[in-house]
């Protein structure tokens, strides 16, 4: 009786259905991709599929725009989560990886093996964990949204059925992603343990407070497990061993998601956790993370120098390209947020130019993603050469890019934040990138051109529908389209930087807290 | 006349667009409008600009108030014959290119487009970041020219010119920001303006990491011993336009950014370091001269004289007198003007000896080619710096310039002088007189070549002659950018 009693005065959370609105529209679209997905006639599959899982995106894109607010916003649901300008400012970076991996996996094989309901539900799926992980304010959502952001990925990496690497790539990757995520709970255990708070906001009074020091023993072992399991998913070295092998195994649409997606939900939440939460400890976690950044730095680019394929290189890269996002959280101030969320903006556009290119190559040319699929690219088809070009000189950091005045803001973040050291490393780290990058180039566009690396054994590849040796790439109008509508933006940005930076400022806002 | 640095900047690379959009007969013919519309401007500009006043024709507006960049051009002395430097060299170069026989011309002058205004943008800019986003910009442009249209091992050779240019000018950029935030007041906003910059002096221990930083950016390009590792196989691999303009004008950009960027705003760094760069420079001389005169491969002499003349030029800059850097400025002049001419006349000789530029093959060619060797001739005098030169009157003031508070060096240097004579007639008697080599065929200089070389040699004798045009545009700005170094030490 009295638990009745109890249960009675039990007040329900509010329920703010309007700050909601993009995670409903993305759930409720999966399902019903998911659904539409088992009719049989094959129009409805290849068509009206896509079709509605693009209209899941574009409304959850409307509806974020719709609520979007800058400055600093109160929790929602009991502090589950926080919709503020950080949380959707990202989001719509995973909402604009997913149309560009539709578009790009509208001739994928990958669609068809898995069946395509299955396929782009998967995908709206892991899109719901990344704004839910973008969201998070509390430990337990947190690990509920990387455990949605990851499951599906791990099934679709596995996507391409008959092809082994595809295989191995997803088992890889739900076993390092399982060590990755135990690691993170323990971490979000023991900061529970040691704060005795869930919500990030009691965490951070609980540091503040006399309730746990900021050098807490249990604190920080919680902080640095917990900073691992994030670390597996953002591709920080030393935990990014698995990205060149799942990279390269998966469907390359999918690793084009994983890229650009995965990379910036990772960030969303390191700079939640870290910088909002965790805040307050930065002097003892900043260092750890700064040594991490720059030997990620050095890693992710000193791998990529030996690779020839360009899937490899380009997960290769995005491991570099990791450690320069995370001299953007080290600094914890809200230029840093800035830098991060800038580049993260601009890392999206050329890796997207990039791996469209790749996956446009990859379909017609035997050699498939090594670099001989990409020689005299610059004559034969100078529409899949040039973003490839503008997307490698802006991942090099050259100016005229929006990459430069990515780098050059996280230079400016680091410099003011007083790691200076961190801001060198950044510098040294483009240098040795510009090995491979430059490769890239001089292959499409400088003739016979002997690497000197092992050779790949040619694999045979399924053609594309109409496909000839000399494929027009205008077979494929979508995947050029993407790669030149990226390339086109990443140099508009380069010029004009200025919208992204009203956005960024936006993203800051929303810790108007920090300095 | 109000004279626009905006249109002379982007001139030339919306030209190279609308050639590139052309169809390529058309555009052919048309490649030489862009570079001959800027020097027309420049000319115009020359005529118009006041000796007397300082920063002229200056444009201002932000351009990312969010990092304190703007986007701000100027011209004073310093950087005005620079301009026209880039003005001048780059029509013989683009007329050239265009009479000689190219894959896909069309991009290849696009990218000569983007390259003149890189390197306009470089010299024009009076914002930092604003110079480092055009002097990393510089780079892309050469890249694909070295590696597309070069010869031999050319993609290696490209490459190694860029990671060497890139990973000095890379960490320039760190220093500079590093710079702008230190010199942000309290409260204010960070700018990269040299103007703001100059007003707020950053600490001396900063500035003398930071001076290093850009020094190693400037001394790579420009190149000097030690960073002068990418010369050999870049100038081996390069096509003759390319490369004249490579050495003739990209070298300048960098001892131009000790005049314009690193003595006015951290002159306390700059003085710290003054004796490992003159010790630099003088070594530069002494070893660019040695090799010079060792090589066999008719571009490598130059490549290594250029080396020399850069050690001159670094030498009268951080010589901290007015003289020094006078000269200094008028030798960046006169080498581009000499330097460019000495290289389209070297793709003449190749032409002539069935492309080899080996000294021990050539020979004998003055026979038949008389107006070619009397060409080469005045240029070769000039580069040696024979009194009546331009280089005479731009040595004569470095040299003061070092004697009246380095004597030691400058004597040392003034060996340099001599060994220039040394290296540039065996140049010319390996080329033109002696046996006539077994491949060379003695032929007079095409109609093409003609009108590329004889307008520079017109100016290089007109300048031998009236240097005063130079000086006195130039004398203004010079002392005022040396001001606060030689205030230091006047101070110590």
């Amino acid at each position: 009786m009295s638990t009745l009693l109890a249960a009675a005065q039990v007040k329900a959370p509010v329920i703010d259905y309007k700050e909601l609105s993009p995670l409903f529209a993305l759930a409720g679209g999966s399902v019903i991709v998911l659904l539409v997905g088992l009719f049989r006639p094959l129009f409805v599959r290849r068509v009206i599929v896509p079709v509605l899982t693009a209209v899941t995106l574009l409304t959850a894109i409307g509806l974020t725009i719709w609520i979007w607010e800058p400055g600093g916003q109160d929790p929602i649901l009991e502090g589950a989560l926080k919709v503020d300008a950080l949380s959707l400012g990202i989001s719509m970076l995973f909402y604009v990886a997913g149309l560009v991996t539709i578009v790009l996996s509208l001739r994928s094989t990958a669609t068809l093996e898995a069946g395509h309901g299955e396929y782009y539900s998967l995908l709206l799926g892991s899109i719901t964990g990344m704004v839910l992980l973008a969201e998070a304010h509390s430990l337990m959502t947190l690990f509920i949204g990387f455990e949605l952001l990851s499951i599906p990925l791990y099934v679709l990496c596995a996507t391409h059925l008959h092809r082994r690497t595809s295989l191995e790539a997803g088992l890889k990757y739900l076993v390092v992603g399982s060590v990755g995520s135990a690691t993170l709970l323990y971490g979000l255990a023991l900061i529970y343990g040691a704060t005795g708070a869930m919500r990030f906001d009691g965490i951070a009074s609980a540091i503040a407070g006399d309730q746990v020091s900021a050098a807490d023993p249990l604190l920080l072992t919680g902080i640095g497990l917990a900073a691992t399991g994030l670390a597996f998913k953002a591709s920080v070295a030393p935990f990014h061993q698995w990205t060149p092998d799942v990279y390269e195994g998966a469907p390359t649409p999918i690793t084009t998601f994983m890229a650009v997606a995965t990379k910036a939900a990772a960030f969303a939440i390191f700079l939640r956790l870290f910088d909002q939460a965790l805040g307050l400890a930065q002097l003892d976690w900043a260092p750890a993370l700064a040594f991490l950044a720059a030997t990620t730095i050095v890693i992710g680019n000193v791998g990529a120098i030996a690779q020839r394929s360009l899937k490899r290189m380009l997960a290769w890269s995005s491991v570099a390209q990791a450690g320069y996002l995370l001299a953007g959280v080290v600094v914890g101030t809200q230029l840093g947020i800035k830098a991060t969320a800038f580049y993260l903006a601009v890392y999206l556009l050329m890796n997207v130019a990039a791996f469209a290119v790749v996956v446009a190559r990859e379909r017609v040319s035997e050699f498939g993603d090594d670099l001989r699929s990409f020689e005299n690219l610059g004559t034969m088809a100078p529409l899949l050469a040039w973003p490839m070009t503008i997307a490698m000189l802006s991942l090099a950091g050259f100016p005229a890019t929006a990459g430069f005045i990515g780098k050059f803001y996280l230079i400016d973040a680091s410099v003011a934040g007083d790691y200076t050291w961190l801001g060198i490393a950044i510098v040294i780290g483009s240098v040795i990138s510009l090995a491979y990058y430059l490769r890239v180039i001089a292959v499409m566009w400088m003739g016979r051109y002997e690497v000197e690396m092992p050779s790949v054994p040619p694999r045979r590849v399924r053609p594309v529908a109409g496909w000839s040796p000399e494929a027009d790439p205008l077979a494929q109008p979508e995947v050029v389209a993407v790669a030149v509508i990226c390339a086109a933006a990443t140099i508009f940005f380069g010029l004009v930087p200025n919208p992204l930076f009203d956005v960024a400022r936006d993203v800051a806002s929303a810790f108007p807290g920090l300095h | 006349m109000t004279i626009h640095l905006s249109i002379i900047l982007f001139l030339p690379l919306a030209c190279a667009i609308v050639v590139a959009l052309l169809p390529p007969r058309l555009g052919r013919s048309a490649v030489l409008a862009g570079p001959l519309l800027v020097l027309a401007y420049v000319v115009a500009m020359l005529i118009d600009f006041d000796p007397g006043g300082g920063l002229q024709y200056v444009t201002n507006d932000e351009w990312i108030p969010e990092l304190g960049i703007h986007y701000s051009l100027g011209v004073d002395g310093l950087n005005l014959f620079m301009i026209a430097l880039t003005a001048i060299a780059w029509v013989p170069c683009t007329l050239v290119a265009a009479f000689t026989e190219l894959e896909r011309p069309r991009l290849f002058f696009f990218h000569l487009g983007l390259a003149e205004t890189a390197v306009l943008g470089a010299f024009m800019a009076q914002d930092l970041a604003l110079f480092i986003v055009f002097f990393d910009l510089m780079l892309v442009p050469f890249y694909f020219l070295i590696g597309g249209w070069g010869t031999g091992d050319r993609v290696r050779a490209t490459t190694k010119f860029v990671i060497y240019t890139l990973s000095g000018s890379l960490l320039m950029m760190a220093a500079a920001i590093a710079l702008g935030v230190l010199a942000t007041p309290d409260g204010g906003s960070i700018s990269f303006s040299l103007a703001d910059l100059r007003a707020h002096p950053v600490a001396l221990g900063s500035q003398e990491w930071i001076v290093l930083l850009f020094a190693l950016a400037f001394f790579v390009k420009a190149p000097l011993f030690p960073l002068h590792g990418w010369v050999p196989e870049t100038y081996r691999s390069t096509s003759i336009p390319v490369l004249a303009l490579l050495s003739g004008v990209l070298s300048k950009v960098g001892v131009y950014g000790f005049l314009r960027i690193v003595l006015p705003i951290m002159p306390g760094g700059a003085e710290h370091w003054q004796e490992l760069f003159i010790i630099l420079a003088v070594f530069s001389i002494l070893y660019g001269s040695v090799l010079a005169f060792s090589q066999d491969n008719i571009r490598l002499v130059i490549a290594y004289s250029s080396i020399a003349q850069l050690g001159f030029i670094v030498l009268g800059i951080f010589a901290f007198a007015d003289n020094g850097a006078q000269g200094a400025l008028l030798q960046m002049l006169n080498h581009g003007l000499v330097v460019v001419p000495l290289f389209l006349i070297v793709g003449v000789i190749a032409l002539r000896a069935r492309g080899s530029e080996s000294l021990t093959e050539l020979g004998g060619m003055a026979f038949r080619a008389p107006v070619l060797a009397g060409l080469f001739l005045v240029v070769s005098l000039a580069t040696l710096a024979m009194p009546g030169s331009g280089n005479f009157i731009g040595e004569i003031l470095i040299l003061f310039g070092t004697f009246e508070d380095q004597f030691v060096y400058g004597l040392v240097a003034a060996v340099g002088v001599v060994l220039a004579a040394v290296y540039m007639i065996r140049l010319y008697q390996g080329t033109m007189h002696g046996r006539v080599g077994a491949a060379v065929e003695s032929r007079e200089i095409d109609r093409v070549n003609l009108a590329a070389v004889v307008p520079l040699v017109a100016v290089v004798i007109a300048l031998g002659l009236y240097p005063q045009f130079v000086v006195h545009r130039t004398e203004k700005a010079t002392t005022k950018a040396l001001e606060p170094a030689t205030g230091v030490s006047v101070i110590r």
